[in-house]
């Protein structure tokens, strides 16, 4: 189907792509459109205006900052961020992740700035990016902002996000710990995934901290606090277990929607199995690290 | 409203200008405005593959893709990887291990395998399966067309001067 007719601009810097989303009548802003065109092909979105941003410069780059963190531009697509050299180094579970996101077709142009503002609820990033404690940095008329990853997205297909504010880049700190994430899907998209990072004591053998988070079962990704508590202070080789002395429980907090990839304890059940096979593979990662 | 949009791009190597409301998607200014037939519309929501034709070489779903994204491009589609006689070596893998039945999938499939082995010409066989993962066939169980695109996998190709060094910088996917 034909998405309905619509004025097309093409901006080149960050400024004009936000004061031309920002006139009059409803403008958004174009990426790698994967999401965007679907939606205005089915006619569940409608716009006067499609604000190109594909010509801006220095929004794909990704680098590792003088604060020691890693910075990915909002237009790096899938398939740049899985190949770079950078992520696959410092982050290669990123990589990896983004290596496996839909297909080659969507990978090709799909980017991680439009993955995150559509906020659609089955979707990898988000998750991977609440466990690596990101913060997005947003520019509007009035200037830049930084969101936690964690508050970014509001519900399904919503975020924090104003119409007019361009997102610029996502930074993290550079992981001093293993980072694991999994996912399990029957169709396209994710049904339930669990990301994970470590950061280690002085010596490595020792867990100083630990962020865990479910993503694609509720609207948002969601962390397992207890799980996180459990953690905090632990000898690695004893992760394995703590975890499973706490998992029933932090399973049974989270909120999880029930449709056609499996009911809520199917989905909880998941979840348990892939957070115990990262913290495997996380345990593992780091035996071999010290 | 001002909708009108001119493009110019290399379609299979010619250059093509024209005139085009910017709504108009990819798919449709081929087949329909400028008449090369061969890329087929299935499902419609870049699931299928299909429709994938290569914007300066790599896969896109063109159901999917507006017009005016090519502007300034190149564009590649079937016609301009068949040979005008005969088969490409590609094509010509999938008669011969019958990795085609009533043919609707495989002009995505060619584009999609054109794709993989110009940035991989020695693919294994997880990096196969896991480039075409995205495109579907609902006639040949895929058993045929991966036999197909293995024994292309295993050629080597007389301008394929790929060293080992060259073959190891290769993207190296890891599967999850
Ligand atoms: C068949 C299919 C399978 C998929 N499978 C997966 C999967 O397995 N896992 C997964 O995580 N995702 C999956 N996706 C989603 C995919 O990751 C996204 O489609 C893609 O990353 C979106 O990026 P885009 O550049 O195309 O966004 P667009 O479609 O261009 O934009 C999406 C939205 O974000 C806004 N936007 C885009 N960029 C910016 C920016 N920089 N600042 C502010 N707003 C912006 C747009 O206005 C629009 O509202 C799948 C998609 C498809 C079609
Ligand atoms: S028709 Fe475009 S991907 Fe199926
Ligand atoms: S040969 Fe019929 S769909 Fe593939």
């Amino acid at each position: 189907m034909l998405p309905t007719p619509f004025e097309f601009d093409r901006a080149s810097t960050v400024a004009a792509a936000v004061s031309a989303v920002g006139q009059e009548g409803e403008g958004m802003f174009y990426s790698g459109g994967t999401e965007l065109l679907l939606a205005m092909k089915m006619r569940v979105i409608h716009t006067e205006r499609l604000v190109d941003i594909k010509g801006i410069p220095g929004l794909d780059r990704i680098v590792l900052n003088d604060a020691n963190e890693l910075e990915i531009g909002s237009r790096c697509t899938h398939v740049k961020i899985a190949g770079d050299s950078v992520i696959r180094e410092h982050v290669p579970a990123l990589a990896s992740l983004c290596a496996n996101v839909a297909n080659v077709r969507v990978r090709s142009v799909g980017t991680i700035g439009g993955n995150l503002c559509f906020g659609e609820p089955h979707a990898d990033p988000p998750t991977m990016l609440g466990a690596l404690d990101a913060r997005l940095v947003l520019q509007g008329p009035n200037g830049t902002r930084s969101v936690h990853a964690d508050d970014f997205i509001r519900s399904e297909l919503e975020t924090v996000r104003e119409a007019d504010e361009l997102m610029i880049v996502i930074v993290f700190p550079r992981p001093t710990g293993p980072v694991t994430y999994r996912r399990f899907k029957h169709g396209e998209r994710p049904s339930v995934n669990v990301g994970m990072a470590w950061s280690m004591e002085a010596g490595a053998h020792s867990i100083k901290s630990a962020r865990v988070r479910v993503g694609a079962l509720g609207s948002k990704p969601q962390p397992l606090k207890a799980v996180e508590g459990v953690l905090k202070g632990l000898p690695v080789h004893d992760a394995h277990r703590a975890i499973q002395s706490v998992l029933a429980a932090a399973l049974d907090e989270l909120d999880v929607n029930e449709d056609r990839h499996g009911s809520a304890d199917y989905k909880r059940h998941l979840a348990g199995v892939l957070l115990l096979r990262n913290a495997e593979e996380a345990v593992a990662m780091q035996g071999r690290a010290t | 409203m001002t909708n009108v949009q001119l493009i110019s791009f290399s379609l299979n190597g010619q250059p093509v200008e024209m005139e085009i409301p910017g709504h108009t998607l990819l798919i449709d200014l081929i087949r329909d405005r400028i008449g090369l037939k061969g890329t087929k519309r299935s499902c419609d929501m870049e699931v299928c593959g299909a429709c994938t034709m290569l914007l300066d070489g790599d896969p896109i779903s063109s159901c999917t893709t507006l017009a005016v994204d090519v502007d300034g491009k190149e564009i590649t589609t079937i016609e301009g990887v068949t040979p005008p006689n005969g088969l490409s070596r590609i094509q010509k893998a999938f008669v011969l291990h019958g990795g085609l039945q009533c043919g609707f999938c495989t002009p995505g499939f060619i584009m999609a395998v054109t794709a993989l082995l110009k940035t991989n010409p020695h693919p294994t066989d997880a990096e196969i399966r896991h480039y075409l993962h995205g495109n579907l066939c609902r006639c040949t169980g895929y058993t045929k067309i991966f036999e197909a695109v293995k024994s292309l996998a295993a050629e080597q190709v007389s301008e394929d001067a790929a060293s080992p060094a060259a073959r190891r910088r290769n993207f190296r996917l890891e599967t999850s």
